[in-house]
C-alpha cells in the first residue's frame, strides 16, 4: 500500500475537565472519501481544528506524505494543501463573494482576475455564484459555495467539510455530492464530518468513529448498516421507538378550509387546508422543506390568527386565541429554529423553561415570578431528557444544538400537552438523542396526546406516525394511514399530486 | 445687520480650519470602529494630545514636535483602552468613558503651569503664485500643512479600506471577528493597531485646536469636538468621505453662525449656536439612508476561545 496523504497518530486534547481526543490515530489515503463519525461532543470538531492549526494537540504526531506536519496555524494548513469548509459558515455577511474568497487565500491576485477565476471553477464544479454580490444576500446553499470555492482555488490536497449537509435543502445536498465526487475523481481526498449515515454510506470509501474523544472502530460504510454504524457511536445497541398499539380517542384538533398569506415575503401561503388529529394519534407531516411547514406551525402556536372556527381544538374554536391562551387549554408547539425561536440564546435555561412554561406549570402568581419552581421545572427536564449541561443556570446558547433540541422538546413534553405540535424535532440531533426524542414523543401518545410531527425526515416520520401527510405549496395532501404506505405514495403526495391529478402523470 | 461684511472666501478658508480636528478624529475612529472596536474615549483622547502637543511645543519650541508628541500622546493614551478591552476583555462602553473621564483630568493636571502661554507658530504654506492667487490661492493653497494631512489622510483611509489587503482584513475583523480568526487573522493584533491609530488621530485633532486654531492652552478646551467625532463616524455611515463632508459642514455652519452673530443677525444666539449640530445631523442622517450599517462585530469582545 503507498502512503497515505495524511496520516495521525495518537492525537490526544485535553482541555479543562474533558479529553477531547484521547489518543487517536488513523489514516487517510490518496483520493479517499473518509468519514469522521461520531456524536456530538465526541470530539470530532476539535481533531479536525488540530489538522486544519486551530487547535495544537497536547501530544501525538501528524504526517503528510510521509513528512512531518504539525502545522502552528490554519495558513500554514493551507499552504501544505489542507483546506477546510466550516459547519458555521466563517463569511462575512456586508463583504462581497470575491472579498471573502480573497480573505481566505495567503497570495489573492487582483480582484478582477479572482472574480474570473471563481466563474471559472464555480462553472467547472457545477457550482453557480456570482463573484460579486454580497454574501449577507445569499441562501445557505449559495454561502457554502462561497466556502467550497475558496477551497478549491487553491487546489487542496485534502478537503476537510464539517457538518456539510445540515443546512441544506435534498436538491442542494444533490448538488454538492455531485461535486465531491467530482473532486475525488480528480485524486482530491476528502475527510467529511457528519453524523447522517445514509450520507456517509452513499459518500464515504472509509469511516473512522469517534466516541467520547476515542477512535472507537473503522468501518467501510457501503459495506456497513446504518444501523451497525450508529450503534458503534453510540456504544450500546441502538433502541428502536417502541409502537404500543392504542385506539385513537376523540378528535383533538381540527382544521377546516384553512388559508392563510405568509407574513414573510418569501414563505408559503397556505392552500385549502384540512386535517385532524385524534387523542393518541401521531401524524406525521413531511415534504421537502419552505412548502409552508414554518407556516402550518405559527397557524397552530397562535403566532399567524385566523378565522377563529378554522383551527379547533376539542370542538372549541382557537383561531382568533393567541399563543399563551392556546398553552392554557394544552395546544404546545415546539418551533424548528431554536436558538432564537425555541429558545432565548442568551437566556439561562432555567428563564427559557419559564417563557413557555409559566402557564401550564404555574410558574408565576400575581405578576411575581417564582424562581424556586421554575428551577425545578428545568432540572426536571434536563434530568428527563439528559440535557448535557453543567445547570440549569447555563445560557441556552451554551448548550450543543442537540441537547438544546432535547431541552426545548422536553420542555413541552414535560407540561403534558393534550395537543403537540412539534417542527424537525430531531434535526441537527446525533443517533441516540433523535431515538430518545421520538420515544418520548410516541410515549406521550400512549397517553392520550394527539401528536402533530413535522419533519423532512421521512424515516423519522414513519418510524413513529399512524397517518402521514405531504405539504406541497402551502398544500396538504389527504392524510393517509402510514402502515403499508409505499415509497412511491410517498412521493405522489410530496410531489404535489392531489388524488384526482394522479390520473394526469 | 450687516451681511455684507461676511466674505465667502475667507469663510471657506476658515471653515476648513474649524473642521480639521473633527475630521482628524473621525478619521482615526472611523478606522477603529471598521476593526469592530467601539472607543468612547475620543473627546479624551483629544485633550491629551492638545495638552501633550502644546507642552512639547512650547518646550522644543517646534510646533512639529508638538504634533509628533500629540499623537503619541493620544495613542499611549489608547494604549490604556487597549489594556482594559483586548487584554482584559472589559465592556468596551464603560472602558471608553472611562477613558474620557481619565483624560480629561490628566490634562487639567498636565496642564496647569502652561495656562496664558502663546505656542510657537506654525508655518503656512506659502507657494509663490498659486497662494497668491485670488480666491482660490486662500481656499486651497495657503493653510497649515496639518489641515492638508487630515484631507490626505481621508483619501487614505478610504484607498486603503476600498482596494488594499490590509484594509480589506480589517473590515472582515470588525465584520466577524470569529471568522477572520478562524481563517488564521490575528484579530487582537489588528484591533490593537487599528486603536492605536485612533488614538495618534484623536490626539493630532486635539493639538490642532491647541496649537493653531485657538493658540493657547485652556483647560477642557476640546469643548465636546471628540463626542461630535464619535456622532459623525455613525452619520458617515463608516465612510471616509462622508466624514470629511460632515466634518466641513459641521465647521461651515458653525463659522458662518459665528458670521451671523457677529453681523447681528435677528435670530437668537441660542438658535444660531444650536444649528451646526442640527443640520450636520439632519443632512448624515438623509445621506444614511441606504443600506449601510455598523461593522457586525462593532462593540463585541474577542476572546480566542477554540
Amino acid at each position: 500500500m503507498s502512503t497515505p496523504l495524511l496520516s495521525i497518530k495518537g492525537l490526544t486534547k485535553a482541555y479543562p475537565g474533558v479529553v477531547a481526543n484521547d489518543n487517536v490515530s488513523f489514516d487517510i489515503g490518496e483520493g479517499e472519501v473518509h468519514a469522521l463519525l461520531g456524536e456530538n461532543g465526541a470530539g470530532k470538531s476539535t481533531l479536525v481544528k488540530m489538522i486544519y492549526g486551530l487547535v495544537k494537540p497536547d501530544s501525538g504526531t501528524m504526517s503528510l506524505r510521509g513528512a512531518p506536519y504539525a502545522p502552528p496555524e490554519p495558513r500554514a494548513a493551507r499552504a501544505d494543501g489542507i483546506a477546510m469548509v466550516f459547519q458555521h459558515f466563517s463569511l462575512f455577511d456586508a463583504l462581497n463573494v470575491a472579498e471573502n474568497i480573497a480573505l481566505g487565500m495567503e497570495n489573492p491576485p487582483a480582484m478582477g482576475d479572482l472574480a474570473a477565476r471563481i466563474r471559472e471553477v464555480s462553472e467547472t464544479y457545477g457550482l453557480p455564484l456570482d463573484p460579486f454580490r454580497t454574501v449577507g444576500d445569499l441562501s445557505a446553499g449559495e454561502r457554502q459555495r462561497v466556502e467550497i470555492i475558496r477551497c478549491l482555488l487553491q487546489d487542496p490536497k485534502l478537503l476537510i467539510m464539517d457538518e456539510p449537509t445540515s443546512v441544506l435543502t435534498p436538491q442542494e445536498v444533490e448538488i454538492l455530492f455531485q461535486t465531491l465526487q467530482k473532486l475525488r475523481s480528480e485524486g482530491t481526498s476528502i475527510l467529511y464530518i457528519s453524523h447522517k449515515l445514509e450520507e456517509i454510506r452513499t459518500l464515504c470509501d472509509h469511516a473512522t468513529i469517534l466516541r467520547l474523544g476515542k477512535n472507537v472502530g473503522e468501518c467501510t460504510p457501503r459495506e456497513t448498516s446504518a444501523r451497525d454504524m450508529a450503534e458503534m457511536m453510540v456504544g450500546t445497541a441502538l433502541k428502536t421507538p417502541q409502537r404500543a398499539g392504542r385506539a385513537f380517542g376523540e378528535i383533538a384538533l381540527d382544521i377546516t378550509g384553512l388559508s392563510v398569506p405568509s407574513p414573510s415575503e418569501f414563505g408559503t401561503s397556505l392552500k385549502n387546508l384540512h386535517l385532524t388529529v385524534r387523542k393518541g394519534e401521531v401524524l406525521g407531516i413531511g415534504g421537502v422543506a419552505g412548502n409552508g411547514q414554518d407556516e402550518l406551525l405559527a397557524v397552530l402556536s397562535g403566532e399567524i390568527l385566523t378565522a377563529a372556527d378554522a383551527v379547533k381544538k376539542d370542538g372549541q374554536p382557537v383561531g382568533r386565541m393567541g399563543p399563551t391562551a392556546r398553552r392554557r387549554l394544552g395546544l404546545l408547539t415546539a418551533p424548528e429554529e431554536r436558538l432564537g425561536h425555541a429558545a432565548a440564546p442568551n437566556m439561562s435555561l432555567t428563564e427559557n423553561a419559564l417563557l413557555t412554561g409559566s402557564v401550564r406549570e404555574g410558574l408565576e402568581s400575581n405578576g411575581f415570578l417564582k424562581w424556586a419552581e421554575t428551577r425545578d421545572f428545568a432540572e426536571r427536564i434536563i434530568k428527563a431528557f439528559d440535557v448535557r449541561t453543567p445547570g440549569p443556570e447555563n445560557a441556552a446558547r451554551s448548550l450543543s444544538g442537540g441537547n438544546l433540541q432535547k431541552f426545548v422538546i422536553g420542555r413541552e413534553v414535560l407540561q403534558n400537552p393534550d395537543v403537540l405540535v412539534v417542527n424537525q424535532p430531531t434535526w441537527g440531533v446525533d443517533a441516540a438523542a433523535a431515538a430518545a426524542i421520538r420515544q418520548a414523543l410516541l410515549d406521550l401518545a400512549a397517553r392520550g396526546t394527539a401528536v402533530i410531527c413535522i419533519s423532512q425526515d421521512l424515516d423519522e416520520l414513519m418510524e413513529i406516525s399512524d397517518t402521514f401527510a405531504a405539504l406541497n405549496e402551502g398544500r396538504l395532501s389527504t392524510p393517509r394511514t402510514t402502515t403499508g404506505l409505499t415509497v412511491d405514495e410517498i412521493g405522489l403526495m410530496m410531489g404535489g399530486a392531489h388524488g384526482m391529478e394522479v390520473a394526469h402523470v | 445687520m450687516d451681511l455684507s461684511a461676511i466674505n465667502p472666501v475667507l469663510l471657506v478658508a476658515s471653515l476648513m480650519v474649524a473642521a480639521t480636528p473633527l475630521l482628524l478624529a473621525a478619521i482615526g475612529e472611523l478606522v477603529v470602529e471598521r476593526a469592530g472596536v467601539l472607543n468612547l474615549g475620543v473627546e479624551g483622547m483629544m485633550i491629551v494630545g492638545a495638552i501633550s502637543g502644546f507642552a512639547i511645543a512650547v518646550e522644543t519650541g517646534s510646533p512639529w514636535l508638538g504634533f509628533i508628541g500629540a499623537a503619541v500622546g493620544g495613542a499611549i493614551l489608547s494604549l490604556l483602552f487597549v489594556v482594559l478591552t483586548q487584554v482584559a476583555l472589559a465592556n468596551q462602553v464603560a472602558s471608553g468613558l472611562a477613558l474620557t473621564l481619565f483624560g480629561l483630568g490628566l490634562s487639567a493636571l498636565m496642564g496647569q503651569s502652561y495656562v496664558g502661554i502663546k505656542p510657537p507658530a506654525m508655518g503656512k504654506l506659502d507657494i509663490p503664485v498659486l497662494s497668491d492667487l485670488p480666491v482660490v490661492g486662500p481656499i486651497l493653497f495657503s493653510h497649515d500643512l496639518i489641515l492638508y494631512l487630515g484631507i490626505a489622510l481621508t483619501a487614505a483611509v478610504w484607498w486603503m479600506l476600498k482596494y488594499s489587503r490590509m484594509g480589506l482584513i480589517l473590515r472582515a475583523v470588525g465584520e466577524n471577528h470569529d471568522a477572520a480568526h478562524a481563517l488564521g487573522y490575528k484579530v487582537i493584533r489588528i484591533r490593537i493597531l487599528a486603536i492605536l491609530f485612533g488614538g495618534a488621530c484623536a490626539g493630532l485633532g486635539g493639538a490642532y485646536i491647541s496649537l493653531i486654531r485657538v493658540p493657547q492652552w485652556t483647560e477642557g478646551m476640546t469643548a465636546g469636538v471628540g463626542w461630535i467625532a464619535l456622532a459623525l463616524v455613525v452619520f458617515a455611515s463608516w465612510k471616509p468621505w462622508r466624514a470629511l463632508l460632515g466634518a466641513y459642514l459641521f465647521g461651515g455652519v458653525t463659522v458662518i453662525q459665528l458670521n451671523l452673530q457677529a453681523a447681528g443677525v435677528a435670530i437668537p444666539v441660542e438658535y444660531l449656536a444650536m444649528s451646526p449640530y442640527v443640520i450636520t445631523i439632519l443632512v448624515l442622517v438623509i445621506l444614511s439612508a441606504d443600506k449601510s450599517r455598523a461593522p457586525a462585530s462593532l462593540g463585541r469582545i474577542f476572546h480566542a476561545s477554540h
